[in-house]
């Protein structure tokens, strides 16, 4: 068995081992053993990576695995990693790991919770490994569906609702990506040999611009619902809002890296000239969920609601940066993926924590949590710092290489876009104080509010591990910078090419 | 002989149950349950096994490995429906009838086995109409009840009229051609107004057999007021032999206007997806819901007939067969829960996930495989389908196609929501399903589930599907 199959085999096999728990318990017990063998997993294939790197091993992808699975259709699984890939699957191990333990207290249907959990992130998984678009597109699904029950089953407010539109929306946007992944097969072979779903086979074909311009915004829009483009990110505030607290924690924090991921080594790698001609009109849309995410939070008084229109803001940035078509903007966008992805799972994590002492989230009604619970309160500080991108967290780091990358482009449109995108830094700085402020300052309104215990153990474990993953990428941005980049090295070279 | 082996096969289990049935006496009538399906089980599983192909009485009656396929598909739902409609069978209202269901449904598998295989206009005729009009005998099965006698009614009549037109695009074949043999008339065909006309009859008559819009309008009464085991059969085998022989039928006697057919299936496509799964919304009862679902599931398929290529064929095939387990599933599940319960309204649904978990967990099985979600077998066939629509560059039908399998979802998740999502006052109780039907549903999950993963499957239809394009 190969290293990358594991990834969504050691989620089935902890599905499997679900199914025969007797109580609450033992689920708990037999997820979070499954979960943190998914840790140690990616551990060891961050370790394999860069060793097969300092070894010398340029290939493209790494630890490629290719077995035929229709072969009248050309279709394989066939999985593979680069840099990108490893750092996201990183991301994912950490956040379903700091996820399970966050939803320790999940009582009703509590089997039926960490089975769709998981199985949720064997999809995420299997998609940040594919490098075949039928497989990475039956992932993609897998990942999305399970979302329908978790929100609609163990979700708060009106959960029926979001659970639909959330479902329908993104399964819209699978539809869009649909069409775009037959474009893609069809012109994948223009000398009329087999087509082929493989991504570094149809990377090596020029596929003709009126063709890419047909179906670039297909796959460019598809994904993008996933991560919140404007004007189809109205999914994410009601989704996340209603989510049980794991849920919004894996949806914000790696689902919708999926939709970036996906309009990156799809859209853009592979349909190069469409997306250099169109990029104007999208960059308008990034730049509007950028400042719309950003302001929208500002109005919010539902603790969630805001961190849900933050991510709106952060991963909007995210979509922003891709389409700067340079290194450092593409290196910051992965970044702010990794980055944002860990960050707001931290603040869904804690959001759902205050939640279920204070049974209210909204700001007006809570003041003072700082005396009460010092620890939680600590830790959404963190939280709050390291998204207004306060050096020293990953936030910084990330929106910094952005920035920088975008404004190497020296004509007015980019300046511009590039300026209205950075004022929205100023806007979150706004919101996030102005929550710590609310929520953990001053006089404690409501009395029972004393009796009030602070973090246990299980979840000093789950937000310490993702405070832990912030400060490591805050402090030491360099490794995992150059993780990126030995990945976008290609990437970027076929982009390069196009542009001129 | 060995060629016709399906037919002989039922036949000769027919003319057994038929006496058996005779010679029992009435207070032991039940017992002819298991020996009915064990023998046809027994047929199933012959058919399976690889036999000469070819053609009988001067080209009347011709078979091959992809229609012997065909065949085995329809055995194996057949198969599923008959295990599933037992404990309906052993009920009391029921006894004294339970000869009649088998040798009704086998007499007209028979009729559709021949239509299949039909290599002239006569058989086909013949064949379709021994598949369709014993049907409204069992449509009108609780004959007291008014629904069940106007299902019978509306089958009969809408079955007439189909026929009469499809007759009258017949004869005009005939006219023109002179001959009634598939391949006679492939050759004399040369596209006169007339033909085209003939063809413009001839479709619509089959229209009428899979309800693609605008003929679709007799279903959802029919199925409603049918039993839901006659319902499934209508929905699942009927609907699949009509497509089989209409692709047989397109792809060779009218090859030379394919252009010409290829619109109208392109326009009917479109209006039979859209207006199926626009009425499908609104249904409240699952028969119904199934009915106007399964309306919009021949739009799909239409889909894989345009493509009009090798890739299209076996994926329509395909479809077929992940569609019978799926939609079969379905059907079970309603089955049982309207059998002891007597409740057949999806808002009686809520809640049934809290008390009937495996019951839930299957009908979401094969909702998702209707809708296509992976990784059951659904979503292979409708991914599948849409290649073959884009393989002729037909974008926009694949992006219509597309945004019908969201509102497809819509519905489908409505009845997920009930059942997982909904509480209910009084849900239904907890119950012990019988072994057929665990059996029954055991087969369609494993259908649903195995048929995607398993390219060997795609793969072995598609070896058989050439030269008939």
């Amino acid at each position: 068995m190969d290293n990358l199959t594991l990834f969504i085999i050691i989620p089935l096999l902890t599905i499997f081992g679900i199914l025969f728990c007797r109580d609450h318990k033992q689920v708990k017990i037999v997820s979070a053993i499954g979960m943190s063998l998914q840790l140690i997993n990616a551990g060891i294939l961050i370790t394999m990576f860069l060793l097969q790197r300092a070894a010398g091993n340029t290939d493209m992808m790494l630890f490629v695995k290719d077995v035929v699975w229709y072969p009248s259709l050309n279709i394989h699984y066939f999985v593979g990693v680069d840099g990108i890939s490893v750092a996201m699957i990183g991301l994912t191990s950490i956040v379903i790991f700091a996820g399970i333990f966050a939803s320790w207290e999940v009582k009703d249907l509590s089997k039926e919770f960490f089975i769709s959990l998981i199985f949720l992130s064997s999809g995420v998984f299997g998609f940040f490994i594919s490098l075949d678009l039928f497989t990475l597109f039956l992932f993609y699904e897998v990942a999305v569906i399970p979302m329908y029950l978790l929100i609609g089953i163990w979700g708060t407010g009106p959960r029926h609702y979001s659970a639909m539109k959330l479902t329908l929306m993104l399964m819209g946007g699978s539809a869009l990506i649909l069409v775009g992944l037959l474009g893609l097969y069809f012109h994948s072979n223009p000398s009329g040999g087999p087509l082929t779903f493989s991504i570094p086979a149809i990377s090596l074909v020029h596929i003709p611009p009126d063709v890419q311009r047909f179906f670039f915004p297909f796959l460019f829009v598809g994904f993008g619902v996933l991560g919140a483009l404007f004007p189809f990110h109205t999914w994410s505030p009601d989704g996340h809002a209603s989510a049980p607290t794991a849920v919004s924690m894996l949806h914000a924090g790696v689902l919708m890296k999926l939709g970036g991921y996906g309009c990156f080594r799809v859209a853009v790698f592979l349909l190069p000239d469409a997306a250099h001609q169109l990029a104007w009109i999208f960059i308008i849309l990034t730049t509007i969920s950028v400042i719309y995410g950003a302001f929208g939070a500002i109005w919010q008084k539902d603790l969630k609601y805001i961190n849900a229109y933050s991510s709106v803001s952060h991963c909007g940035l995210v979509l922003f940066a891709i389409l700067m078509f340079n290194k450092t903007a593409m290196n910051g966008a992965i970044l702010q993926m990794i980055s944002h992805g860990i960050m707001t799972a931290l603040f869904f994590a804690l959001i759902g924590m205050i939640y279920g002492r204070t049974h209210t989230r909204y700001i007006n009604e809570m003041g003072g949590l700082m005396k009460v619970m010092p620890f939680l309160a600590v830790c959404y500080v963190i939280a709050g710092l390291a998204s207004l991108g306060l050096p020293g967290f990953s936030g910084f780091v990330a929106e910094m290489t952005i920035f920088v990358g975008a404004f190497q482009h020296n004509d007015v449109f980019h300046r511009v876009v590039t300026v209205i995108a950075v004022s929205s830094i100023v806007v979150t700085a706004v919101y996030i104080l102005r929550v710590v402020g609310m929520l953990l300052l001053g006089r404690i309104k409501n009395d029972h509010y004393l009796e009030i215990t602070d973090a246990k153990w299980y979840e000093k474990l789950s937000t310490g591990v993702l405070i832990f993953s912030i400060t490591a990428i805050g402090l030491a941005p360099l490794w995992l910078s150059e993780l990126i980049n030995n990945g976008l090295g290609p990437i970027i070279d076929r982009l390069l090419v196009v542009a001129h | 002989m060995l060629i016709m082996r399906h037919e002989l096969l039922l036949v000769i289990i027919t003319v057994i149950l038929l006496l058996v049935e005779i010679f029992l006496p009435d207070n032991r009538k039940h017992t002819i349950i298991l020996p009915s399906i064990l023998l046809f089980f027994i047929v199933t599983v012959l058919g399976f096994i690889p036999g000469p192909t070819g053609e009988l009485f001067g080209g009347m009656y011709a078979t091959t490995p992809l229609i012997l396929t065909m065949k085995n598909i329809l055995n194996l739902g057949v198969l599923i429906i008959f295990i599933q409609s037992v404990n309906w069978l052993k009920k009391i209202e029921n006894k004294g009838k339970i000869g009649e269901y088998y040798l009704i449904l086998l007499s007209t598998l028979i009729g559709m086995d021949y239509m299949i295989s039909s290599g002239d206009f006569l058989m086909f005729y013949l064949g379709l109409e021994l598949a369709t009009i014993p049907l409204a005998t069992l449509a009108a099965w609780e004959r007291f009840k008014e629904k069940s006698a106007e299902a019978g009614v509306k089958l009969i009549f809408t079955s007439a009229l189909s026929s009469g037109i499809l007759l009258y695009g017949i004869s005009m074949i005939y006219g023109t051609t002179g001959s009634v043999y598939f391949r006679e008339v492939m050759g004399a065909f040369n596209a006169t107004p007339l033909q085209v006309l003939a063809f413009i009859f001839f479709f619509a008559g089959m229209a009428f057999k899979i309800a693609i819009v605008p003929f679709h309008l007799w279903i959802a009464d029919v199925y409603e007021g049918s039993p839901i085991n006659i319902t499934s059969y209508l929905s699942v085998i009927s609907k699949g032999a009509a497509v089989f022989i209409l692709m047989i039928i397109l792809y060779t006697v009218f090859y030379k206007i394919a252009l010409l057919w290829r619109d109208v299936l392109y326009v009917t496509s479109i209006l039979t997806m859209t207006i199926g799964n626009l009425f499908a919304i609104r249904q409240r009862n699952i028969k119904r819901f199934l009915a106007f679902s399964s309306i919009a599931q021949a739009g799909f398929i239409l889909l894989g007939l345009i493509g009009q290529s090798q890739l299209g064929m076996t994926t329509v095939i395909y479809f077929v067969l992940v569609y019978i387990f799926s939609n079969l599933g379905a059907f079970g599940v309603a089955g049982i829960i309207s059998n002891v319960t007597g409740k057949e309204s999806i808002d009686d649904y809520d809640g049934l996930y809290r008390t009937n978990p495996l019951l839930s967990l299957t009908m979401m099985l094969a909702l998702f495989s209707l809708a296509g979600i992976p990784p059951v077998a659904g979503f292979f066939g409708k991914f599948f389908l849409f290649t073959a629509a884009a393989q002729k560059g037909l974008y926009l039908l694949v992006i219509i196609g597309v945004l019908n399998t969201i509102i497809s979802l819509y519905y489908y998740l409505l009845v997920v929501k009930a059942m997982f999502l909904n509480t209910s006052d009084q849900p239904i109780a907890y119950f012990r399903s019988d072994a057929y039907s665990r059996i029954g549903l055991l087969m369609c999950v494993a259908g649903i589930v195995i048929i995607g993963f398993a390219s060997p499957v795609y793969e072995f239809i598609l070896s058989l599907s050439h030269g008939l394009y």
